[in-house]
Order: C-alpha cells, then structure tokens, then sequence
C-alpha cells in the first residue's frame, strides 16, 4: 500500500518549491523504487540458484546427457526417459517404500504428537521445562543423529537392542533392527518419529491454546459429557493446525533423504531406499543425468500437485 | 489462556504429567548417550551389556581432532616423554599423534558458510519482507508463494543443474558457492518470517518519523529496523540452524576445500569401524551450540518451524 496522501503532498509540494538536486535528496527515492530495490536481489538469487537449475533440470530431462561424459554431448530423446522412469520396476519399488514410511511416520507422529499436546494442555507445574526437553530431537542435525542411531541399533552392543531385550526377554543379539529387511523398514520408521513427534506436538499445543475457555464452560452449562467435549469441540478446533503440521511434515518426508542415508543408506538390499535415496544413486552414482532429471521432475510435480491439493482442504476445513 | 481447563481434577494434571515426563525422559535417553559414549574409551563404548557407569577419558575428544599411527614398541621407546597429556594418552594406546584430523578444518567451514549465508539471507530477507509487508507490489501473493514453493524442491532435484552449474562457474567446493546455495534455500524462511514480525510493528511509527523529515529509506532504517531486531535475531537463529544441519547439498556438491561437518562426521568412525567414542565426540561438539540455540529460541520456536503461519 503506498503511503498516505498527505505525505506525498507535502513532499511533492516541497518538490515544486525547491530546487530539483535539494528536493531528490529532501524526497529520497520513491516508494516504488524502494519497493523493487528491496525486493530485486531476493528474485535475482531465487531465479539464478533455484528456477534456472530447475528450467536446466527439465530441459536435461529431455535428453541423453551423462553428467561425467560431458564430452560426449547431447541428444534430444524427447519423452524417453519419462517413459523409462513410470516403466521402471526399482522406481516403483522406491516410490511404495516411500509410501510406508510416510503414512507410518504421519500417523504415529500424530497419535503421538497430538497426545502430548493434550497432555500439556492440562499446564501441570514445569510443563514449560518438559516441552524444551522434547523439543530438542527435532532441532538436531538429522545425519548426524541418523548417524548415531545406527550406533544405537547396533545387534550386540547397541542401547536400543539392549532396552528391547530388557523388557522383552528377548536376546538383544538375536534381532538387526538395520540388518533385517523386516525391521530395517521400521527403523527408520522409529528414528523419525523419535525426531519430528516434538513438531506435530508444539503446532498442536498452539491449536489447544487456541480454544477460549468459555467454549468448555458454555459446554459444561449444557451439561456435555468430557467426550462429546473432545470430540465437538476439542478436535474440530485443533483439525486445521494439525493438518498444517501435516503438510510440513509430508512434504519434509516425502523428501527425506539425510537422516536415511546416514542410518541404512538405502539398506539392507534397497528396502529402505525412498524415492531420494534412489534418485541420488541415478544421478550421482550412476550418472544417468536425462534420467535422473526426468524422475526430479516427476517428484516435485508430485509433491507440489499434492501439496497445492492440501491447501485447499486446509483452507475448506480453516473455513468451517 | 492461562488455566485451560479450570475444572481438571488434580489426579488427572498428575497423571498427564507423569506421561509428559515419561516420554520427554525415554526421548532424551540417545542425546544422553552421545553425550556419555564421548568419554567412554574405544572398550567401553562396545561392552556388553552397555556401560552406564565407566571411568571417563578423553580419548574420543583427541581422536576426533587428531590423526595417529600405530607404532611399535621398541620404537616407543626410543621417543623423549611425552610433552601433553594428550600426547600420553595416545601412546598409552601404543600410537603417536601424526597430525590434525580434518574435523577442525571441517568444523570451521560450518562455521564459515553458516555465519556466511545467515547473514545474507537476512539481510536480503529483511529488505525483502520490509517491501512485502508495506508497498503495493503486483502479484504481492503470487511473489510470496513463489518465493514459499522453492522451499518444496528436493534438494537433490536441483542439486544435479547446480552441480553442473558449479563446475562450470568454477564455484563447485567452494565456500562462496555454498553460502550462496544455503542463502538461496534460506531466503524463503526469512522472507516469509521476517514479513510477520515487521507486519506487527506498527506503520504510525514511520509515519510520525515521515512527518519530522525522515525519507522513507532513512525511516526504515531509523524505525523499523530497531524495533525489528528480536524478530532479525530469530529468524538469523533459524538460518544458521537449517545451514548448520544442511546435510545433501553438502555431501553431493562438496568432497574437500568446503566440506561442512555433517557429512564428515560418519567418516571418523576409524580404523575397523569401532571409534564410536570418537563420532560421538564429534557429534556433541556439533549438536551442543543447536541446544543452547533452540532453548534461546523457545518462545519463537513456532513461528519458525511453521514459517510464520503459527503465532502464539
């Protein structure tokens, strides 16, 4: 919005009555320029370090060209490796192992998350102290702790195997949770929910906070059972900032690739290996760059068709 | 909205507090023992069962920032004593210190391209959100999710041009080429950030500050910018967390010169796979400034992680 008229009368009027070197410096530059001057370098840098390399992306997808034989130069192979790609068996495999790991983490992560939420909604002494503690696994640098939870998950020493055995009786060197293709799904499936349960929970908490008081009392006058409560109004009202973290986290996860790569690289054989995983080892271990782009752009396509989808449920739920 | 429910019966607050802490105590238990296993010895830190109680040491602390060679022991016994206590703790190990390990080196990069992009993608970023939040400029929306959208690109999805990009500009492995990519992946957040904090000063502020003669860039300056700085401060807090944790661009875009220290630290494992005490000191050094981080950010934590979408 530009400014008030008023200013701009006085200084425009100030213009006309002094001289013009006084009255630029008396005006200083326009609202307009200041505006594209402010705004320019963030578009420049955008364009040069993310739309350039894409539009190269999907120009590269419609080619045969191999990143380490540059030499060799390119050819034009019009759709075919788009056609590759949906007609790759691995693709699909990875694109499914992807699946699991999204569905099962978003929905441990929400029964979990929205569970503390609730929880610490109840504001007994020190909830302020215990939220800090939980936030911290999500701050952390994913392959790093990626890294060490494979410490962790070791058969024989590892603490993980150690604490499962406690409980269970189980011998702790008789389970691989990163060497067995059943497990090793799993693993991952723990190690995120470890980290990113905390996020789910502090944008629930917001949504609890959120709810006024008098909606509980006006409840309690009409004589409405905690449940009906809980569901009526509790859940309704923390829906749209729950579905919010969703997305975040989605969208995070369907990319998820450090954390990953640090605790089973893809392993045992590729049951772990997401559709990130997979695309780095076309790209930059295969060097089957036309290919690789091809499939980069069949995931963002993905993830921001699904995404832009989301929003409008988010904003249809938000204007219940 | 400070007693939520009024009526909650105290047997049901000390219940739920029993769960919260419960959970908070099972999840912190891995950060716990990173933090113990960095002063276990290379023995310790692979018993069975698990060592809860260990005589520490500060072995994984010298191999991490050092590199050494196995040595045998007549040779050992030709050396003069050893001059540090570090140097004694080596060859009670039967080995002597050859040199600096790359962690250091590694670890400095970190600093280097995070301090280095967090101060670019703020400043852009506050010049950016000043304009957002207060000119009309066409397709302000449009801008804004663009802006937001680039944030969705998998990483390894643009790495591959950027890769290509980079070695023809001569900035792959370099420490400016990755403050500008950390940059480029930043701004987002700080855009979208920035614009809330500055959204909630008020525009009489510059105004009044217009009126006594100010120029609009001088009241920017002069006005905004100083009532902005907690919200600067926070958003710069998030940009060096994201750089400082940035992992697939720095393993598939740098190998040396500017390597950061996330795909290092795996990498110090050591000969036979076994120095856990040794990552694991790596790992603390790396993780304790994003603790003393997150528990100054607390009260902005939600902003951040939603991109302002969220406010308390």
């Amino acid at each position: 919005m530009s400014r008030p008229s008023i200013l701009q009368k006085i200084a425009s009027s100030a213009a006309v009555a002094t001289p013009a070197p006084v009255a630029r410096q008396v005006r200083g530059l326009s609202d307009r320029a200041i505006a594209w001057l402010f705004v320019t370098p963030t578009i420049l840098l955008l364009l040069a370090i993310n739309i350039f390399p894409l539009i190269w992306t999907i120009q590269l997808s419609f080619t045969n060209y191999k990143a380490n034989r540059a030499a060799r130069g390119e050819k034009f192979i019009g759709l075919r490796n788009y056609e590759r790609v949906l007609g790759d068996a691995d693709i699909w495999i990875s694109l499914q192992t992807t699946a699991h790991f999204l569905i099962w983490t978003m929905l441990l992560q929400v029964l979990l998350g929205f569970g503390l939420a609730w929880l610490l909604n109840k504001q007994f002494k020190g909830h302020s102290f215990w939220t800090t503690l939980i936030l911290l696994p999500m701050m952390l640098s994913p392959a790093v702790v990626g890294n060490f939870w494979r410490f962790l998950y070791q058969p024989q020493i590892g603490l993980f195997n150690y604490i499962i055995a406690f409980f269970t009786g189980a011998d702790p060197s008789s389970f691989q949770m990163l060497g067995d293709v059943n497990l090793a799904p799993w693993s991952i499936v723990i190690v995120d929910t470890w980290m990113w349960t905390p996020y789910i929970m502090l944008i629930c908490l917001a949504g609890l906070r959120s709810i006024p008081d008098y909606i509980y009392e006006a409840a309690e006058v009409d004589r409405a059972s905690k449940w009906r409560q809980f569901w009526s109004i509790t859940v309704p009202m923390v829906l749209p900032f729950l579905m919010l973290a969703v997305l975040f986290r989605a969208i995070e996860n369907f990319k998820m690739f450090d954390l990953v790569v640090e605790l089973t690289n893809g392993g045992p054989g590729s049951v772990t290996e997401l559709a990130s995983i997979n695309l780095k080892r076309e790209a930059f271990e295969k060097w089957r760059t036309g290919y690789s782009s091809a499939f980069a752009i069949i995931l963002f396509v993905t993830v921001f068709g699904v995404a832009n989808i989301y929003v409008k449920a988010l904003n249809a739920v938000k204007q219940r | 909205m400070s007693s939520a429910h009024p009526h909650e019966k105290p047997w049901g607050k000390r219940l739920a507090a029993g769960l919260v802490i419960l959970y908070a105590l099972v999840s912190i238990i891995p950060l716990i023992w990173i933090f113990l296993t960095g002063f276990k010895s290379p023995q310790d830190s692979i018993s069975y069962p698990p060592k809860m109680v260990f005589s520490p040491t500060m072995e994984g602390y010298v191999n991490v920032f050092t590199t050494r060679t196995r040595q045998t022991p007549e040779y050992m016994e030709t050396l003069p004593p050893p001059e540090t206590w570090y140097d004694e703790l080596v060859r009670s190990r039967s080995m002597v210190i050859a040199g600096p390990s790359k962690f250091g080196q590694r670890f400095l990069n970190s600093i280097i391209i995070g301090f280095g992009s967090t101060f670019l993608s703020v400043f852009l970023g506050t010049l950016a959100a000043y304009a957002f939040s207060r000119f009309k400029i066409p397709l302000k929306d449009d801008l804004m999710f663009f802006i937001l959208s680039t944030r969705m690109m998998p990483p390894i999805a643009v790495a591959i041009p950027i890769f290509l990009m980079y070695r023809e500009l001569g900035l792959a492995d370099t420490h400016l080429g990755m403050i500008l990519l950390y940059t480029a992946v930043n701004i987002s957040l700080a855009v979208w950030l920035l614009k809330g904090f500055i959204d909630e000063i008020p525009r009489e502020y510059e105004e009044a500050a217009m009126i006594d003669g100010y120029s609009r860039f001088q009241s920017f300056r002069k006005v905004v910018l100083p009532q902005a700085t907690t919200g600067i401060a926070a958003t710069a807090i998030f940009c060096l967390i994201f750089s400082w944790n940035e992992y697939a661009f720095a393993l598939l875009l740098t190998s040396g010169t500017a390597q950061t220290a996330p795909p290092f630290i795996p990498t110090i494992i050591g000969e036979g796979g076994l120095d856990w005490p040794a990552v694991a000191a790596g790992a603390t050094l790396f993780l304790v400034p994003i603790v003393f981080f997150t528990i100054m950010l607390r009260k902005h934590l939600l902003r951040g992680i939603t991109f302002g979408a969220v406010r308390k």
